[in-house]
């Protein structure tokens, strides 16, 4: 872990993020927080065919997780249901190119979380073990 | 720490152990180590004078008048959800108010709030002024004949602020109310006296004063404990049990059920010893000096913004800021990485940050072994941050 994790990428997300905001009317909303910091960040979905048609995202809290959810919002845009219930942590880590070590890499994987209870409730499928113990 | 000497700014949160406490632990492990209160053997009889004599010793500390007005408990929260659950559950009473202040932390917030739910009393809040003081027309005016007990912290782990107790204690008793004090970031940083003050209830930790985890303090006034009922039941608390009722121990043992943590006990009275040869009021001299340094140097950092009064003097040695848009985790992170332990989050105290309207804050904290030296290396690395964070 170092401050290595900065890169202007992440600080470029955090202080610009993309698809941020609320959607019209979309199909299903989902919302988390890490309590130990107290991030907070929603996911919007609209949803067609079974896969992501468009998405926003809300929030507040540090540079990792507001630009990894941002980040996220662009790599799930068109994937279908079931990749998305499929991404996990190294698909995270790969796309935000950094390794943010053990203490923050919740803040990373809040924004997957929030993503993956939103398509899980849209489906009415209960949520699996490994999606609570993302954060 | 990550290849840099520890620069160790958090003890708001927990305080480092000098090798005078650690000994004394281990000394009791070693040679005096049985159940307290117990045996007859002569090895009992060691323990329980061990454990009786830090009651003593924490009791001076605190200036009790009886050592038999404080109570062991594992730390500050158990202490004031004591007094919810013995004192509170008996005397509090529908519609009753219960007066706290928007700088507390969680754990003189909850235990009351579990108590109003339970009783359906009330709960107000007194509020801040700019500098982080509380605001006297509210402690005049909340504070009024409805009110049944006043609880408020001695000083803020967020703001730093110092309030005037002695005060806020003339104005609970004013409308017959008690007043308890959350002096968990008192104790260990300035002189307090139980009698100065004049509280009824007083709470603290020993892992915040050099002393071991797992133990803290209630003092309460004798007359008080003697009418409240017991907390948890058990062993060691009772005088008599029968099959369908038991009978209390006198103060302070009806309130410590269960074989207590001697050991503990034996730690936090080494680490009173070891502050008092300091003196608690030097300590408190040199951390307000080490603050005034703190705060002018940390100030001069461009885009800084920090919390709690300019002044020093109404302060302990706990600074919370926030840097330019950077979040407080990804400082503490920045931090980290030079070496700089310091605490980031909402520092259980939510109801604050709302009221100040930021999410989290970053807090640096000091005690006596810190130095110039090292409130330097922090300002260096808040450098470090704003140029990674093109600020």
């Amino acid at each position: 872990m170092s401050s290595d994790i900065y890169k202007d990428i992440i600080l470029d997300y955090y202080r610009h993020p993309r698809n941020f905001g609320d959607l019209p009317e979309p199909d299903v909303r989902s919302k988390d927080s890490n309590p130990l910091c107290g991030d907070v960040i929603e996911m919007q979905l609209k949803i067609r065919d079974g896969r992501i048609d468009d998405l926003r995202f809300k929030g507040r809290g540090c540079a990792i997780s507001q630009a990894s959810a941002s980040m996220l919002t662009e790599l799930a845009k068109g994937k279908s249901l079931d990749e998305i219930k499929a991404l996990d942590k190294v698909d995270v880590l790969n796309m935000l190119g950094i390794d943010p070590g053990p203490t923050r890499i919740k803040c990373a994987l809040l924004g997957l979380k929030v993503i993956k209870l939103g398509v899980y409730g849209y489906l009415g499928q209960s949520i699996t073990d490994d999606v609570k113990q993302l954060v | 720490m990550n290849g840099k000497p520890l620069v160790y700014l958090d003890n708001a949160a927990t305080s480092q152990k000098p090798d005078y406490v650690l000994n004394a632990m281990d000394e009791y492990y070693r040679n005096k180590n049985a159940n307290v209160h117990r045996g007859i053997h002569k090895l009992g009889e060691e323990a329980t004078i061990a454990y009786e004599e830090a009651r003593g010793k924490v009791a001076r500390f605190v200036g009790a008048r009886h050592a038999e007005e404080i109570i062991f408990v594992r730390n500050a929260t158990e202490g004031l959800n004591l007094i919810a659950m013995t004192w509170g559950r008996a005397n509090i009473k529908k519609d009753n108010k219960i007066v706290l202040t928007i700088m507390e932390h969680h754990s003189n917030i909850v235990p009351w709030q579990l108590l109003a739910k339970e009783t359906g009393a009330q709960i107000e809040f007194i509020e801040i002024d700019g500098e982080g003081a509380l605001r006297e027309d509210q402690i005049r005016n909340k504070i009024d004949t409805s009110t049944k007990l006043v609880s408020i912290t001695h000083a803020s782990n967020v703001l730093g602020t110092i309030n005037a107790v002695d005060k806020i204690a003339t104005e609970a008793h004013r409308v017959g109310a008690l007043f308890a004090v959350d002096a968990a970031q008192s104790v260990p940083h300035m002189p307090v006296n139980v009698k100065e003050i004049d509280c009824d209830f007083l709470a603290f930790s020993g892992h915040k004063m050099l002393g071991p985890t797992g133990i803290g303090v209630v003092y309460g006034k004798k007359r008080l404990l003697e009418d409240m009922p017991p907390f948890l039941g058990g062993g060691e608390m009772i005088r008599e049990v029968h099959t369908h009722e038991a009978t209390w121990k006198d103060p302070p043992y009806k309130f410590e059920a269960g074989t207590p943590n001697a050991a503990g006990a034996v730690g936090l009275s080494a680490a009173t010893e070891y502050l008092s040869r300091i003196g608690m009021k030097h300590i408190h001299d040199y951390e307000r000096e080490l603050t005034a340094y703190a705060l002018e140097k940390i100030s001069k950092v461009g885009g800084i913004v920090t919390f709690g009064p300019k002044d020093p003097t109404r302060r302990v040695g706990v600074i919370t800021f926030n840097l330019g848009d950077i979040h407080a985790h990804d400082l503490a992170t920045i931090l980290d990485e030079e070496g700089i332990a310091i605490r980031s989050g909402h520092h259980c105290a939510q109801p604050l940050m709302e009221y100040l309207d930021v999410p989290a804050t970053s807090r640096a904290s000091f005690y006596l072994y810190n130095t110039k030296e090292e409130v330097d290396a922090l300002v260096s690395a808040l450098e470090k941050a704003r140029m990674l964070f093109n600020l």
